[in-house]
């Protein structure tokens, strides 16, 4: 009685989901920890607890509670293009240009902001808007013209990269390659913060943003599960003629999707730079890894829009972590490492949901024969005996 | 005008290495969106190798070692590609970005280790090769050749031949356009499929020590290598699967690459005025538009992207 439990425990699917992830977890830090190791070994075990422990290195609860905000800072525009990429994957697309899309969301938030000193909510509208046109050439070179999603979205990361660091070189600091800080430039452009930045010993830069992704994650938990919008999306998923044969216009979902995804990281632009948190240089080189780690989200997150919201926090808090660690000895970037790691990783994730429920299919099916077997034999003992009476 | 050729003939040799190793794969059923990963792992042998020996040897001990490394780094970095794809049946798109954002992180952790190791106050990810660079170049007049070019030239005619002349080669694009019916003739995909994917490993890694080798003697690992492999992806659709066609793609490719290191040494284009960003975007925005009319009728495998499953045949 007590193992058919347990049986119908592992073949949950949120069961399972969060045991591949914590697995996925456990194995990269175990890996990380065997490349610090390799660096030095005597740090190695003190750089991963580091690494864990993020703000929680600082023993006064005020450091911490400030340090938890910055973190939290980070985590929202995460989580913007976690879910970027999970709305778009549950449409069978792999958004990988949510790199670019948040970057197009960042530079037009900043553009709005120096430029044409716009107050905060226009400024957000201005960075929605760019993510969304740079998803929706994706969107339309996809259903159109048969272009791979990936490939486009890694050519237009670049494009908007360059394009950025274009328009924002007639705003940035005379002696620096950053913007000016939208703080002093243009206090109206700052997100507001409803007081919110109280509860983080008055950490300024948390703002409505932290709140707003966590109720965008929850609409589009609805969206995707309780409207017929979604419906079609996940159908034309799952399959792409089915849905069509079915009357789902494909196209049109396809596009309005990447659409929506690339809203989603251009909003996690703005949700960044509106806090004047950082500020962009216009000279750099290489698209920023939010998005992609946004991947790295999305997938360990098990495709679910609230799984996303722990995941994304749970790598933002190891990216943050990374800054403590003994620069001396090992480089910041082990962080990323394992983040890179966790994705390798959570591509296994499906064969191990099948081997698990193989297995408990395979378990099932021997007690099953089992209780026909020992039936079979009651019955046939019942046949005899009534073969003996008559 | 002579820098312009040279620049036009590195860039397309390694977007044509990196566009055959993809071509390779992806004629085997496997889609490798991990080259840009195996493009930074064959760098980062090929640097070090170039770092690690000793001064004095010869030019062509170099060049084969610096070769041989990149070339193993590449096929060993591709494992992680086929144990997971054809193996264990992962997605390939993840796989493959998985394998760049790892590659990434793991060269920029690997060389900083290595410079703070030998200077504490050296936090770059930088390598530098000045020196034994000079091995693979010979004054011709003005043009310096790279003996690369020879490589890829070699590797060009090479990958016709195993591709449409071989036993081999008609095998493994037969697992990519419908393994089944391969497999009902005794072919083994899985180990087919294995062939294409550490083939692009090979010539993946090859690819990225060209790469970082052509026109600079340093190399930032934090900085990858700037979307190439995709852009050889790009270049192997344009080309449409075959390797004479890829060649062609990969010099008009590597033309608009050219451009954005030499576009000052031109009077007309100096004069335009157009900031450098431009030439910059230029590869990039070219191949987004030759996408546009490539793809439609597109020559794919037809099995590419799906794990083969005996159980389908």
């Amino acid at each position: 009685m007590n193992q058919k439990e347990k049986v119908s425990f592992w073949s949950r699917p949120v069961v399972q989901s969060i045991a591949a992830s914590v697995l996925c977890i456990i194995a990269g830090l175990i890996l990380g920890y065997i490349v610090l190791a390799v660096i030095n070994a005597k740090g190695a075990g003190e750089a991963i607890v580091t690494l864990l422990k993020n703000f929680m290195t600082y023993s006064a609860p005020a450091a911490q509670r400030k340090y938890l905000g910055n973190t939290l800072v980070k985590t929202a525009p995460l989580l913007m293009c976690a879910l970027s990429i999970q709305f778009c994957y549950k449409v069978g697309l792999f958004n990988i240009g949510a790199a670019g899309q948040y970057v197009m969301g960042s530079g037009m938030a900043l553009y709005a902001a120096l430029s044409l000193k716009l107050p905060w909510f226009l400024c957000v509208l201005f960075a929605v808007c760019a993510g969304a046109v740079w998803g929706l050439i994706v969107g339309i070179l996809k259903a159109y013209r048969n272009v791979n999603e990936v490939i486009s979205g890694i050519m237009l990361n670049w494009i908007g990269l360059y394009l950025m660091n274009m328009l924002l070189t007639p705003v940035k600091e005379v002696a620096s390659p950053y913007t000016e800080q939208v703080m002093k430039m243009n206090k109206a452009a700052i997100l507001p913060s409803l007081g919110l930045g109280k509860l983080f010993s008055n950490n300024n830069y948390v703002t409505i943003a932290i709140p707003c992704t966590i109720i965008i994650a929850i609409i589009i938990w609805v969206i995707q599960n309780k409207t017929v919008f979604g419906y079609e999306l996940r159908a034309t998923g799952l399959n792409k003629d089915a849905a069509k044969y079915a009357g789902m216009k494909g196209n049109k979902n396809i596009i309005l999707s990447l659409m929506i995804g690339g809203g989603l990281a251009g909003l996690g632009g703005a949700f960044l730079y509106l806090t004047g948190f950082e500020q962009w240089s216009v000279t750099q080189s290489s698209v920023p890894g939010m998005g992609f780690n946004g991947i790295a989200a999305t997938f360990l997150g098990a495709l679910h829009p609230i799984g996303t919201v722990f995941s994304s926090y749970f790598i933002q808090h190891i990216t943050s972590g990374g800054a403590y660690i003994d620069k001396v000895v090992y480089p910041s970037q082990i962080s990323d490492l394992i983040s890179a790691i966790i994705i390798y990783l959570c591509a296994f994730v499906l064969f191990f949901k099948t081997f698990i429920n193989a297995r408990i299919r395979a378990r099932q099916e021997r007690d099953l024969e089992k209780v026909r077997a020992m039936r079979e034999a009651e019955e046939g003992s019942v046949n005899r005996e009534g073969g003996e009476q008559s | 005008m002579i820098l312009l050729i040279q620049y036009t003939i590195l860039f397309a040799s390694v977007l044509m290495l990196v566009a055959l190793g993809g071509c390779f794969s992806e004629h085997s059923g496997v889609i490798n969106l991990g080259l840009e990963g195996i493009m930074v792992m064959g760098a980062l042998g090929g640097a070090l190798t170039m770092k690690y020996l000793p001064e004095a040897s010869g030019v062509f001990v170099i060049i084969l070692a610096v070769i041989a490394v990149s070339i193993l780094s590449g096929v060993l970095y591709s494992f992680l590609l086929a144990i997971a794809a054809i193996n264990f049946k992962a997605d390939q798109t993840l796989v493959g970005t998985a394998m760049n954002m790892l590659a990434a992180a793991a060269a920029t952790v690997f060389v900083k280790a290595i410079n703070m190791a030998e200077n504490p106050d050296n936090v770059s990810a930088t390598i530098q090769y000045i020196k034994p660079k000079e091995a693979f170049i010979v004054n011709i007049g003005s043009f310096q050749f790279n003996w690369f070019m020879l490589v890829a030239l070699l590797a060009l005619i090479a990958a016709h031949i195993v591709l449409y002349r071989t036993r081999f080669g008609l095998r493994l694009m037969a697992c990519g356009e419908h393994p089944q019916a391969a497999d009902s003739v005794g072919i083994n995909v899985l180990k087919m499929r294995w062939a294409g994917v550490l083939i692009s490993g090979m010539l993946g890694g090859l690819g990225g020590i060209v790469y970082i080798t052509a026109g600079v003697s340093e190399w930032k690992f934090e900085v990858g290598v700037a979307g190439f492999g995709f852009l050889a992806l790009a270049v192997m659709i344009f080309g449409q699967w075959k390797p004479v066609n890829i060649a062609l793609a990969a010099l008009l490719f590597g033309f608009f690459r050219a451009l954005s290191n030499v576009y000052t040494g031109f009077p007309l284009l100096a004069s335009l005025g157009l900031p450098g960003t431009i030439y910059n975007m230029m590869p990039y925005i070219i191949s987004l538009v030759v996408l546009v009319f490539a793809s439609t009728n597109s020559r794919a495998p037809k099995a590419e992207g799906i794990p083969y499953d005996k159980g389908t045949r």
